[in-house]
């Protein structure tokens, strides 16, 4: 974790270079979610609206303790709970803490065309620059992990900020500070790397959990955000979560091969019509060079 | 008078397209490229400067859905007015096989071609197609909030189809404008006045003005 100012790594719908790329190292950062040791306590929850000053919005009660169906535009960290019923008969009751991930390939980003509305800092936290948001909610779109919300009032997205103001002063995010069981780690990712492989042997070692596992799903380069899962094999047990997560398909199609494709044909065309008018010219011009020829032939 | 389409005008000239018409055509075609130029900014990183140029990106991602319904109002009308007279005949047939005398400026090599020509018999039906998919699609990019999550699929098709269809009408526009405003003369006055001589008529659409000598004949005989 740093001290310093946080430096700017990518930024969405930005034409050139991005200033200051790599000119200092900074760890990459990363929160660990042990679901096997949560209790759904909601501190967390509450801690996210408290320190983000995020107005409180009407709860959904559907005969579970979770507190609404999904994440809002002002609700950015949700536990989603599960009650989940074992090959042997036994319940297991599953919570996960949900919320933005912090992809290193950031879905989002990639869908975004304002220039700098989302950036990713060096330290991997991807982060919503609102007053450049022009609200085309392209990021819903790219995100596999259905995070960003839209606020119909203001017309911008907004979701999880992984505490930057917290984290650029040294601070850990203000869910981490909140969990009153050790669930939430903060550090650097190859720290959270170790301690949640350690933590996944611990269980499939010790407590009968032969598929536990860490969730950092490659298709997204990886998480700045990882999970500690009883069962790594099953994810979509856990509120949904994706088993193998990635941009989608049509969107890389889309920023990829279209967008180049595109821009050939438009600029060929360009080129192409402006060499016919070279070439050929007006249809009628003939008819400008024979009359005057024609007058003057005998 | 009340004016019609082919009515045949004094100096040797013809109406082509009535005030309707021609009203319809700058609504169509003013709404357009408001959304060719804002479309552009969210195509492409290199091109976001155009949306500071049509009044800042936010404006332009409010209004471009607008603007959009306003241009598949007028494409629609286009449908109602024109749709008759675009049906594919075998002089079109003919008219594409022909096509590099027409490249060429060999108009004298050409089919005789109707009130539309092939060429602008595809473009009225790209543009109508084109319209129906970036208005369907739009709808999708207009209102992502809206669509639920179990029904993401949507908006990933929607969210490469609408840039594809607009491609698809880029390449046709660029044609238009070409055509009308730097081949063939006579074309992009017609659009803002009405009406084309009648050696404009008989060049480009020696069908049609075939069709109007028969006519002015069949007037003239009667009487």
């Amino acid at each position: 974790m740093s001290q310093e100012i946080l430096r700017v790594q990518k930024i969405s719908g930005h034409a050139g270079s991005v200033p200051g790329e790599d000119t200092q190292r900074q760890y990459t950062v990363c929160k660990l979610i042990d679901t096997t040791t949560c209790i759904g306590c909601k501190a967390c929850e509450v801690a996210c609206m408290e320190w983000n000053d995020l107005p409180f919005g009407e709860t959904v009660f559907d005969n579970t303790y979770q507190t609404m169906p999904e994440t809002r535009w002002n609700y950015w960290n949700l536990i989603l709970f599960n009650e989940h019923e074992r090959e042997d008969g036994t319940l297991m009751w599953l919570m996960r803490k949900n919320q933005c991930m912090h992809c290193a390939d950031p879905g989002c980003l990639a869908a975004c065309p304002s220039d700098g509305a989302i950036i990713q800092y060096t330290n991997g936290i991807v982060d919503f620059q609102q007053e450049k948001c022009i609200g085309c909610g392209y990021c819903i779109t790219g995100c596999p992990f259905n995070i960003p919300k839209f606020n119909k009032e203001t017309k911008r997205v907004y979701k999880c900020t992984l505490c930057t103001d917290r984290v650029s002063q040294g601070l850990e995010p203000a869910c981490i500070k909140s969990c009153p069981t050790g669930c939430l780690h903060f550090g650097s990712k190859d720290d959270m790397k170790f301690l949640a492989e350690q933590r996944a042997k611990q269980l499939r070692d010790h407590y009968n959990f032969p598929n536990a596992g860490v969730y950092d799903p490659p298709g997204v380069g990886g998480t700045g955000v990882i999970y500690v899962l009883h069962d790594a094999k099953q994810p979509e047990l856990y509120g949904g979560l994706p088993k193998d997560p990635s941009i989608p398909l049509s969107v890389k199609l889309w920023k990829g091969p279209l967008k180049w494709l595109g821009n050939l044909a438009m600029v060929g065309g360009l080129i192409g019509l402006f060499v016919h008018y070279l070439r050929y010219g007006p249809k009628d011009r003939e008819v400008e060079v024979k009359e005057p020829h024609e007058g003057a032939q005998p | 008078m009340s004016e019609h389409a082919d009515q045949i005008l004094p100096h040797g000239r013809v109406l082509r397209y009535p005030f309707l018409e021609r009203a319809n055509h700058w609504l169509a075609a003013i709404s357009y490229i408001y959304l060719l130029l804002t479309g552009l900014a969210f195509w492409s990183p290199w091109l976001f400067w155009l949306a500071w140029l049509m009044g800042g990106a936010q404006i332009s991602r409010t209004l471009h859905p607008w603007v959009g319904l306003f241009f598949f109002y007028a494409v629609m009308r286009m449908y109602g007015y024109w749709a008759p007279q675009m049906h594919t005949a075998e002089v079109d047939r003919q008219w594409w096989r022909s096509l590099n005398h027409y490249i060429q400026n060999e108009d004298d090599k050409m089919p005789p071609a109707g009130r539309y020509n092939a060429g602008q018999k595809a473009l009225f039906w790209s543009f109508f197609y084109g319209a129906i998919v970036l208005l369907l699609t739009g709808i999708v990019l207009w209102l992502p909030e809206y669509i639920p999550w179990n029904l993401r699929w949507l908006r990933y098709l929607c969210v490469f189809l609408h840039p594809v269809a607009a491609l698809f009408t880029i390449a046709n526009f660029m044609i238009h404008i070409y055509m009308s405003v730097f081949a063939e003369r006579g074309a992009f006055d017609s659009v803002i006045h009405g009406d084309v001589s009648l050696e404009f008529a008989k060049r480009y659409h020696p069908g049609w003005y075939a069709e109007l000598i028969r006519r002015r004949e069949a007037a003239a005989s009667r009487k």
